[in-house]
């Protein structure tokens, strides 16, 4: 959600006339929702800049940004970042997994935030 | 070695949130956003003469209430000093991978120090003096008419010349 978020902040800037990249992990969610640069690396949620502690990468992906910040020539264009989160790719399947395993925890998670959520409208209304 | 795969090396997170949100027991699947017209602003001068900000979805602290659901309500889009930049934003209400990795290092997702450098080296001119910040939202409406406009006018305040915007 956040991807989108930024996504939707990005091209409203745009249209006031203020460059924008954004930087993230969620390609579709991005690209569906269309910006103008987005600089892609292909890592777990959380570390769109580089893995955490790893300067050197992080000082390389923000040279990537700003390249692409200033040469970019057209909205929707997309880099990928040449660098590999690791080369176990559980991650890819681990996240947002549903199994026969957690099924029933997933569905009493959501009967839970339900309630919750429905008790914090309430509130509010009040 | 080449390797070869049946599905999309990249993770898809539409299709993926669609069916574990399905398993929490959500009957409608979430509806993202998909624009065929795509604005674009050019730089209208060299990179090493602008002011560039930074913005981010994560928190400064963790917001007042018992619950996720509680604290959303109390976020609020903002602009914080850099040299008051928290040691650790708070990030634990947002959806990112908990499991594969960490957000203790604010240059993995809030990079201001790589940004800082880069002014130092002069391949950028500036480096706002203000970061932002934006809670995430479910509304798409929100965001676009309430949020991004308030990040807008921040960014006229401190004449930001271009942004960039990392999604955890």
């Amino acid at each position: 959600m956040c991807h989108q978020t930024v996504s939707l902040v990005a091209r409203h800037l745009e249209e006031n006339s203020i460059p924008t990249i954004v930087v993230g992990s969620a390609r579709d969610i991005v690209e569906e929702c269309g910006v103008a640069r987005f600089l892609f690396t292909d890592f777990p949620l959380g570390n769109p800049f580089g893995r955490p502690w790893d300067k050197e990468m992080q000082r390389a992906i923000m040279a990537m940004v700003l390249d692409l910040l200033e040469y970019a020539w057209q909205p929707r264009t997309t880099v990928q970042a040449p660098f590999i989160w690791s080369e176990d790719e559980s991650w890819r399947t681990n996240f947002m997994q549903v199994s026969a395993e957690n099924r029933e925890m997933l569905l009493r998670v959501g009967e839970e935030r339900r309630a919750e959520q429905a008790r914090v409208k309430t509130k509010k209304l009040r | 070695m080449i390797k070869r795969r049946s599905n999309s090396s990249f993770v898809n997170y539409i299709d993926r949130s669609r069916e574990y949100y399905a398993a929490h027991g959500y009957t409608q699947p979430y509806k993202w956003v998909a624009h065929k017209e795509v604005p674009f602003a050019k730089l209208v001068k060299p990179l090493s003469e602008c002011r560039i900000g930074l913005l981010t979805t994560a928190d400064l602290e963790k917001p007042p209430g018992k619950s996720k659901q509680e604290r959303h309500l109390t976020r609020k889009v903002f602009a914080h000093q850099v040299v008051d930049a928290p040691e650790h934003f708070y990030t634990q209400d947002l959806q990112w991978d908990q499991e594969a990795t960490h957000t203790d290092d604010n240059g993995s997702f809030m990079p201001l120090n790589r940004l800082a450098e880069c002014a130092t080296e002069g391949r950028i001119g500036l480096a706002s003096p203000r970061f932002y910040g934006v809670m995430t939202d479910y509304s798409q409406g929100k965001t676009s008419k309430k949020s991004a406009p308030r990040v807008l006018s921040l960014c006229q305040e401190d004449k930001v010349e271009a942004m960039i915007l990392p999604a955890l």
